[in-house]
């Protein structure tokens, strides 16, 4: 098993920490894991990615230029790296800003009003953990525990309250991720409880 | 032992904290930043001095004066900033000063580029600086061995009193990998009693100087360095060597193409055909026999040279092969990394098959 996954949007989408995220928590759930991100020009207010393996095998390229799986949290992120997602492969896409369907049959795609739900818990920040959340649920990387003891070392102190936020913002957005309604595209950005 | 994910800058700068590095000095570029901003906070916590230094050259002119105080002592930069610490590595060489020496590549010739490269293995292996000297050069491909040098890297410069260099492209200094901290091997170091330390009113002073104003002297001080850098072409050359028996063709990689290598090998697999790596990792001295020996092998049809240069490793693989197998190179520069598909093919092209 290898996940070859390829997480793009803009500067402040979060984009890094889902990576971050999925590379650790993978690491902790025993696995082999890589994390690169882009580091060019384009980073300063415009669109930022990174690569994540993770793998049960030795991690040849830490390069994902063919993903098994897409995060686009913006329509560019689609436009560029949709082309590139394996046949077969998952397309995750942030259908609150993300103005487009997936026009490829040979891959899923799934759709998650990540601000919709985010808003609904009050914290728009958590957007990317519902995107994760959603993420999560189809492939089954990473068990909630993990991913709470990831949360309590980096949110401690006054901020100790972000923990049980970010879990609810996982679960919300694995919620979405099982309901039907999330692979079918509407621009209504609708949220399916 | 845990695992730990650490960013390649980041976990450069902590080995050198847990080998003992005490004072750092350097200048900010991309894309090794990290080092830096990872030693302002957590040096001073190990007792250590971190100082930004108004330029590179005031940098390296310190690493001079820490070292030659007997201290550990480190500096880290990229492409450009290490072309300016050129002279400063001459005379620390010269004056025989232990000190560790960080280029994460980033794209030239010039202000290139903030995104990997190799473009410096000439500069590296060859001495930037003027005057016959050597650095002892490793070049980690993933973030554990990164790791792994920079602890060497400090026994390593102390036993020989040589500045050692760790080469590595912008890609091993910004990805992230787990990392398991490993105990140093205990090598058995010399005294440092040519520091400058103060006499106590006990003996002569200590002089570090690389002024041999009479020739007669700088030509055994040359010859003293050079018996010096032939013990080390005896006992520091390292590399991997991952080569079936019935090897088609043989890569030759060091850093991030290593690993492309690797994936390139696995494409060309499912076409039929086997490929080898062979990885120096100590660039100087250069794994030289071991090379020309992997080449030799018969099933080995050709050798293809992988480098984010456009033909510097090249050169020592020509050498080391010395004629008994074609060479040939994919070399990309400026930033752009190689894909596995065009590494294959640059293996297909020199087998003849496309």
């Amino acid at each position: 098993m290898t996940h070859d996954i390829l997480i793009s949007g803009f500067g402040g989408q979060g984009v890094m920490a889902i990576g971050k995220t999925l590379a650790e928590g993978g690491m902790k759930e025993g696995y082999e894991v890589s994390w690169l991100p882009s580091y060019g020009p384009e980073m300063r207010g415009g669109t930022a990615n990174c690569s994540v393996v993770i793998s049960d095998d030795m991690i040849i390229s830490p390069i994902v230029l063919e993903p098994t799986l897409l995060i686009a949290m913006n329509t560019p992120s689609l436009v560029k790296f949709g082309p590139n997602v394996i046949p077969e492969g998952k397309v995750f896409v942030n259908s609150s800003i993300v103005d487009m369907a997936v026009e490829r049959t040979d891959v899923s795609a799934y759709y998650v009003p990540t601000m919709e739900i985010a808003q609904k818990l009050g914290n728009p920040r958590v957007a990317n953990m519902v995107m994760l959340g959603a993420v999560n649920h189809v492939t089954g990387l990473l068990r909630e525990e993990t991913v709470r003891e990831m949360l309590s070392q980096l949110f401690t102190g006054p901020k100790a309250n972000l923990v049980e936020l970010n879990l609810e913002a996982l679960r919300m957005g694995a919620a979405c991720a099982a309901n039907d309604a999330c692979m079918i595209w509407s621009n209504t950005h609708e949220y399916h409880d | 032992m845990s695992k730990e994910l650490w960013k390649g800058n980041e976990a450069i700068a902590e080995a050198a904290i847990r080998a003992g590095c005490r004072y750092f000095f350097g200048y900010p570029i991309t894309p090794q930043n990290e080092i830096p901003e990872y030693m302002s906070l957590h040096l001073p916590e190990a007792g250590g001095v971190f100082l930004q230094a108004e330029s590179e050259v005031a940098a390296i002119n310190m690493v001079y004066g820490a070292a030659g105080s007997g201290a550990r002592v480190m500096t880290s930069s990229s492409s450009p900033g290490i072309s300016l610490k050129q002279e400063g590595i001459s005379y620390l060489a010269g004056a025989e000063l232990p000190c560790v020496i960080v280029n994460i590549m980033r794209g030239g010739p010039g202000l290139g580029t903030i995104q990997p490269a190799q473009g410096d293995y000439f500069q590296a292996t060859r001495g930037g600086g003027n005057g016959d000297y050597r650095l002892i050069v490793l070049a980690p491909s993933t973030i554990q061995e990164a790791c792994d040098h920079v602890r060497d890297a400090f026994d390593i410069a102390d036993r020989y009193r040589n500045p050692v260099m760790i080469l590595a492209d912008g890609m091993i200094g910004q990805m992230m990998e787990a990392v398991e901290w490993q105990p140093s091997e205990s090598r058995t170091l010399p005294e440092k009693t040519w520091a400058t330390v103060g006499t106590g009113g006990t003996r002569k002073p200590n002089i570090i100087n690389s002024l041999f104003i009479d020739p007669n002297e700088s030509e055994r001080h040359n010859a003293h360095l050079n018996e010096k850098y032939d013990v080390m072409r005896a006992e520091e050359v390292r590399y991997e060597a991952t080569i079936p028996d019935d090897a088609d063709v043989l890569f030759v990689a060091y850093g991030t193409p290593a690993r492309l290598a690797k994936a390139a090998i696995r494409l060309l697999a499912k076409e039929g055909i086997t490929g080898g790596l062979f990885r120096p990792i100590s660039l100087w001295p250069f794994p030289e026999k071991p090379l020309n020996e992997a080449a030799s092998a018969a099933s080995v049809k050709a050798v293809v040279t992988v480098e984010m240069s456009l033909g510097q490793l090249v050169d020592d693989v020509k050498i080391a092969v010395n004629g008994v197998k074609p060479v040939s190179l994919c070399g990309k520069a400026g930033g752009i990394v190689p894909t596995p598909r065009e590494v294959a093919d640059a293996a297909l092209a020199a087998l003849g098959r496309k």
